[in-house]
């Protein structure tokens, strides 16, 4: 492992959107525009006081924050190693981190007087947290989402659609969370006008990928306090799942300068990073563009996107944002990945040792910080961010059991 | 003198607009698109347009979607694409080739690589849709360097601070993209490209062409009067995959449309002055 390359004074991305060599703003010109004036908007109510009060107001009153610190004192046993703590995200309302940047960004698309907004999705997490903030505010809403997806994570579907949202089937390419991005761009650059497009994770063309990192901030902010009250000192390790990255972007960034403190990216392995059926661009994956974005992909030899496995819907896509290509290249971030049987086995422990239903996203954070513990001592501590709840992943488990729900 | 500035060169004194037809490299097959380009050339397409397949075209609509999904189901590469382009300059050594395609495939082989394979092979121009002036500053000269004329889109939302970084780098002409939306969208507003194509002319002496929305020659007659360029693809790649199964009907169907949209284009300025 290398060892963790401190960084001081980070202020990246650039003006251009740019950290090192990744991100940018790769798209038609048809949204170059767009994207410019969402940019100026957004660096104009970052810095609004204003803006900063209501959005603060709406993430203590309606999603519930601060989300707690749990010390999940049986799985640290069962681990025998450092002690674990559980950031849960998964008590926000909706059940997951997502609903942090949704709120946020519903709040701009109001300040820009969209009365449209669209989202993607893939284990429909952020599409209920855009439906949830679109109801909310009386905005249009139309959610994109893959097919396969669609089967996946039928209840999630179900509840976009009791909150008003349309959601529509994609059906080109893989049918999974990348095709529902190009299709969203697609409505997007037909309907720029009227329209605000919640992208939902920490990737894309810029401003996105910082923007959705300030708005995500929120949960490192607190976890900072919050590990300073219950052990008196920084933890030493955090990890967290990286699908598109959003929830490890959000817990990572305010320790970014804190050197002492390990960074940990889990991606997720598949049936493992040598069969190729995987979803770890970071890992396994080479340099490319795609959405908008310069950043790792998993890709062939001509430079096609190929299809990726994940058993969690939420990190199957084959790219990754650009923050964590750099904080890979840098040294400042570990990236690792999970298989879908260990995330399986580390669902059932959490659930069994401590009464939370992980996300399967989430638990392949939980089962790298079983392996990460063991290497530590009891004294160190390491906090895993819980991204989101299992509830709407039941149905796949079960099924792999070979039981009907 | 290039093939694109020569071809616009020799239009313009006959007071005629272009016909540029787009169809997907190696759609349905690798051995359709050489006798297809040569029949297109034949019906009327002044330039080629040629699609380098790509699994996640963001900036198209369902029908070239799909016939990029049909080329790389044929295995489609994009070394295959270069080899098409030196194949047809054997026998054709006037018609301009546009390439069309995103940056990843590109980036891949790496820039400088890519331009001499395409400037090699033939090609006089390529359009990278996901490539917007700002993130382009590394390719344009190894374009350059190969004499493959960088093509740029502009859009109804482009601003004039746009369309003026935009003509500062464009060669060979400029795209204007009609319509708000992806390729083969149908919200076409001809006015408003008309008024748009005269402040594009301000800021530009290169050729300016008007795709994206253009289904058949009423259309095309219509945008031939006051454009220099037609573009067509969806409407005629909608033919190919109609007629997929059957090269030789594939072909002669997408000939006999060209060959209306030629008329459509090189008739439209007649008796005006």
């Amino acid at each position: 492992m290398k060892s963790v390359q401190p960084i001081q004074n980070y202020q990246l991305p650039d003006a251009s959107g740019h950290f090192g060599r990744y991100g940018g703003i790769f798209v038609a010109e048809t949204l170059m525009h767009a994207l410019d004036e969402l940019n100026q908007t957004y660096q104009r109510f970052i810095k609004d006081p204003d803006f900063l009060q209501r959005f603060d107001w709406d993430l203590q009153h309606y999603v519930g924050r601060p989300s707690p610190l749990y010390f999940a004192k049986r799985l640290t046993q069962h681990c025998g190693g450092a002690r674990i703590f559980l950031k849960r995200e998964d008590l926000n309302h909706t059940g997951a981190h997502k609903i942090n940047n949704t709120v946020g960004q519903a709040l701009l698309a109001q300040y820009l007087k969209k009365p449209r907004i669209i989202a993607e999705t893939g284990a429909g997490q952020h599409g209920v947290a855009s439906a949830t903030v679109a109801a909310r505010l009386g905005l249009e809403c139309v959610v994109y989402m893959g097919s396969e997806d669609i089967r996946r994570q039928s209840s999630n579907v179900y509840r976009m659609k009791l909150l008003g949202a349309e959601v529509v089937p994609v059906e080109s390419g893989s049918r999974t969370l990348k095709d529902a991005l190009n299709e969203a761009l697609r409505d997007w650059v037909t309907n720029v006008d009227n329209t605000f497009y919640i992208i939902g994770t920490v990737a894309g063309p810029h401003p996105y990928p910082v923007m959705v990192r300030d708005f995500q901030a929120v949960i490192g902010r607190e976890t900072k306090q919050q590990i300073m009250e219950q052990t008196g000192a920084l933890p030493d390790a955090i990890v967290a799942c990286v699908g598109g990255g959003s929830n490890a972007m959000g817990i990572f960034y305010p320790f970014l300068e804190d050197e002492g403190v390990q960074l940990h990216g889990v991606e997720a392995a598949g049936e493992g990073l040598d069969s190729g059926r995987h979803a770890a661009p970071l890992c396994a994956g080479k340099v490319g563009v795609l959405h908008g974005q310069r950043t790792y992909l998993m890709e062939d030899e001509n430079g096609q996107i190929v299809e990726t496995h994940s058993i969690s819907a939420g990190l199957d896509y084959p790219g990754v944002g650009p923050e964590h290509a750099w904080l890979k290249d840098q040294g400042r971030a570990q990236y690792c990945a999970i298989t879908d049987q260990e995330a399986l086995d580390a669902f059932h422990l959490l659930t069994r040792l401590e009464g939370i239903i992980p996300a399967l996203e989430s638990s392949h954070a939980v089962a790298y910080a079983k392996y990460l513990a063991q290497s530590m001592t009891a004294e160190q501590s390491i906090v895993v961010n819980l991204s989101g709840r299992g509830d709407k992943d039941i149905h796949t488990v079960a099924a792999l059991e070979g039981i009907e729900v | 003198m290039s093939r694109i500035d020569n071809t616009f060169a020799q239009l313009r004194e006959q007071n005629k607009s272009a016909l540029i037809t787009f169809v997907t490299a190696g759609d349905p097959g690798l051995d359709v698109t050489v006798p297809l380009m040569h029949a297109l050339v034949e019906a009327g397409a002044d330039i080629l347009e040629l699609g380098i397949p790509f699994s996640d075209p963001m900036a198209d609509g369902p029908v070239i979607q799909q016939a990029s999904e049909r080329a790389l189901s044929a295995g489609v590469g994009t070394a295959d694409v270069m080899e098409l382009v030196r194949t047809f300059r054997e026998h054709n050594k006037t018609t301009p080739i546009v390439l069309m395609g995103y940056l990843n495939p590109i980036e891949i082989i790496g820039y400088e690589q890519f331009a001499a394979a395409a400037g090699d092979a033939g090609a006089d121009g390529i359009i990278v849709v996901d490539l917007p002036p700002e993130e382009g500053v590394d390719l344009n000269p190894e374009l350059r360097k190969y004499g493959i004329d960088r093509v740029f889109l502009l859009a109804p939302t482009s601003t004039p601070q746009r369309v003026s970084l935009i003509c500062e780098q464009a060669h060979g002409f400029i795209y204007y993209v009609a319509l708000r939306g992806v390729t083969g969208a149908s919200n076409l507003d001809l006015a408003e490209v008309e008024s748009r194509i005269e402040d594009i002319k301000i800021q530009s002496n290169l050729p300016v062409g008007v795709g994206f929305g253009i289904d058949g020659p009423a259309a095309a007659a219509v945008v031939a009067r006051f454009a220099d360029a037609v573009i067509v693809g969806s409407a005629l790649v909608r033919i190919i995959a109609d007629n997929q199964g059957d090269a030789r009907t594939l072909i002669d169907k997408a000939a006999a449309f060209v060959s209306e949209l030629s008329r459509a284009v090189k008739q439209a300025r007649e008796g005006t002055v």
